[in-house]
């Protein structure tokens, strides 16, 4: 079977954020990193190839550094590795990505997609439904099991109460969670393939049946009115004192709050 | 994308969540901030109820806020499932045209939402956490039409460590999902009447249905920290999963609750619902003690709207002391247990 996983590179948020001194954020200053939900997304791919026999291909949009993503991922043990990257691709939002890479996925064989939930740096978790939906398949959200079984799928769908245990036809696309799995590490002969496999490369003329008029930054229906660092609420007080001193003072409030 | 004749689309839609027929807490703070950007923009407030045998339901959502009741009402809709949802709502859409349409950020919604503006080819701004109406762009651009009365979406990203407002001038309807816990409801007014208009589009199965299989509900014994009063959180600081019963009794003495930041989940100590923050949940509750919390933004972004914030951290550069509005700089271990027996006495 064929298997395509979707994977962003994107800004580590987790080790802190930097700064420019203007208050932009400095992507040049953070980590680049595979975003972790995508990761994980890889993982269960290379899992069905362990299990099933499978090609693994990992497809990415961004910039021309972004092609370290694939290599890791070739590194883990995915077979082939697509860019797709043009000037007039970039400032999309999630409508033009998920449209870019619904023109890509069209030139591509595929049984099952799959994606992370969300990104760590958009936190939308709407590309992949949205993929989905532009090439007319079934989308599973919130993967945290994943089995194939023939042409089917058995998926664990995680809800805020439950789980739904759902089987699909394939094609279809599945959406995971980091909990899904931990990802395997990258192997020695892994990054030794990684470092010689060729990365195919695609411009905006290798999307298929796709509008120019629904691509790039003219091309996402929502349009950044304002952007801003995070404005914290003003310190109130802070005390050191002994244990004693400091259960007084906490106690003083809580009844000045008249919380107790 | 096509031009749309954006004056034809009227009225501010909330996705009415429910599950096992009984609506979600979502539905209700949706209805809320509805009502407020339906009053800015004088038009009404319409709940989209979908489901199997969920009519009794209109009631409530009156009593909330709604105006109309949109009622999509069919056996394949009893369990969720994305298809036929995504059927319904986007045929509601394209038949009445709304200028709005709100979605919870919920498990739900994150999946509906997205599948749904792509079948109706909109915008969807995600996971909001602030919605006004306004112009945009929101000062005048000289040769450049602004436009008024606009949903400007407020929304974290980069891990709440940026915000960003975002509009959807040129095509409609304007769709957000929305964060929830943020959104306020109103106190419900009894005997309140919508106007009940049942829709049904026809449902018949496609290759993009599913079969759901088996339903597993987790029922978990810990409560909705989203719904706590008061909160008692545990970081790293805290050090171990076991050590974490110094919180719980703290909590049981003062009637709280006890949740946590991302650290603790990703140790494994705690369960990922009791998770607090950009990437858990938003809480704001009367009281939130942050304990062994540093206060990375990616929790901060969870919890800063409570009301009192008494964080306790033995680091007095930890980041949680400029949101807290009573700071400790002080041993947790020797501090909490002592909190604990003084509430004792006092609180009976």
């Amino acid at each position: 079977m064929k298997i395509v996983v979707c994977i962003k590179q994107v800004p580590d948020t987790k080790g802190g954020v930097k700064f420019n001194p203007d208050g932009t954020l400095d992507r040049g200053a953070m980590l680049a990193i595979m975003n972790p939900d995508d990761k994980a997304g890889l993982e269960a791919a290379l899992r069905i190839k362990d299990e099933c026999g499978a090609e693994v291909t990992v497809l990415t949009m961004g910039l021309p550094k972004a092609e370290e993503v694939l290599r890791e991922a070739i590194a883990m043990g995915a077979d082939k590795g697509i860019l797709v990257t043009d000037r007039v691709l970039g400032g999309a939002d999630t409508w033009a990505t998920s449209t870019t890479l619904a023109g890509a996925l069209r030139n591509i064989d595929y049984d099952l997609i799959i994606t992370g939930r969300q990104a760590i740096d958009g936190d939308t978790a709407q590309v992949g439904p949205q993929i989905s939906e532009h090439l007319d398949i079934p989308v599973i959200s919130y993967a945290k099991a994943i089995k194939v079984e023939g042409d089917h799928v058995v998926v664990e769908r995680q809800y805020d109460d439950r789980y739904h245990v759902i089987k699909a036809k394939m094609p279809c696309l599945i959406t995971a969670l980091s909990e899904l799995n931990e990802p395997r590490y990258m192997t020695p002969g892994g990054i030794f393939d990684a470092y010689d496999a060729e990365i195919t490369v695609w411009g905006r003329n290798d999307l298929k049946d796709v509008d120019d008029a629904n691509l790039g930054l003219a091309g996402s229906p929502t349009k950044i009115a304002k952007a801003s660092d995070k404005v914290r609420k003003g310190a109130g007080e802070v005390v050191e004192l002994d244990a004693d001193a400091s259960v007084s003072y906490i106690m003083g409030k809580l009844k000045e709050k008249h919380v107790i | 994308m096509t031009k749309m004749g954006l004056e034809e689309y009227k009225g501010v839609y909330v996705f009415a969540q429910q599950v096992d027929n009984k609506l979600s807490g979502i539905a209700f703070e949706l209805l809320g901030k509805a009502k407020e950007l339906a009053s800015d923009l004088d038009t009404d407030v319409t709940a989209v109820l979908i489901g199997s045998g969920v009519k009794g339901l209109t009631g409530q959502l009156a009593e909330y806020g709604a105006d109309k009741v949109i009622v999509v009402d069919d056996p394949e809709l009893k369990e969720y499932r994305t298809e036929p949802y995504a059927h319904a709502l986007s045929s509601v859409i394209n038949e009445y045209k709304p200028d709005i349409v709100l979605v919870g950020a919920t498990a739900i919604g994150r999946d509906l939402g997205p599948r749904v503006s792509a079948r109706v080819a909109t915008g969807l701004t995600a996971d909001c956490t602030v919605l006004e109406i306004g112009d945009f762009p929101l000062n005048p651009v000289p040769g450049k039409e602004q436009k008024h009365n606009q949903l400007l979406m407020t929304r974290p990203a980069f891990g709440g460590n940026t915000i960003a407002t975002i509009a959807c001038p040129d095509h409609r309807p304007q769709m957000a999902t929305v964060r929830p816990g943020v959104m306020q409801k109103i106190e419900p007014i009894a005997g309140a009447k919508a106007e009940v208009i049942e829709y049904n589009p026809g449902f018949t199965p496609n290759n993009k249905y599913v079969e759901i299989v088996e339903v597993v509900k987790e029922l978990s014994d810990t409560v909705d920290i989203m719904d706590a009063k008061i909160l008692v959180s545990g970081g790293r600081g805290v050090g171990s999963a076991e050590n974490f019963k110094i919180l719980q009794d703290l909590a049981d003495a003062i009637g709280g609750t006890v949740s946590c930041s991302r650290a603790v989940v990703d140790s494994g100590w705690m369960p990922k619902e009791l998770q607090v923050g950009q990437t858990g949940k938003t809480v704001r509750p009367n009281v939130y003690f942050a304990i062994g919390i540093s206060g990375a933004i990616q929790h901060t972004a969870g919890m800063e709207e409570s009301d009192i914030i008494i964080a306790i951290n033995k680091d007095s550069t930890a980041p949680i002391f400029e949101v807290a509005d009573y700071g400790i700089v002080g041993d947790l271990n020797k501090i909490v247990p002592k909190l604990t027996e003084e509430l004792k006495a006092v609180v009976k």
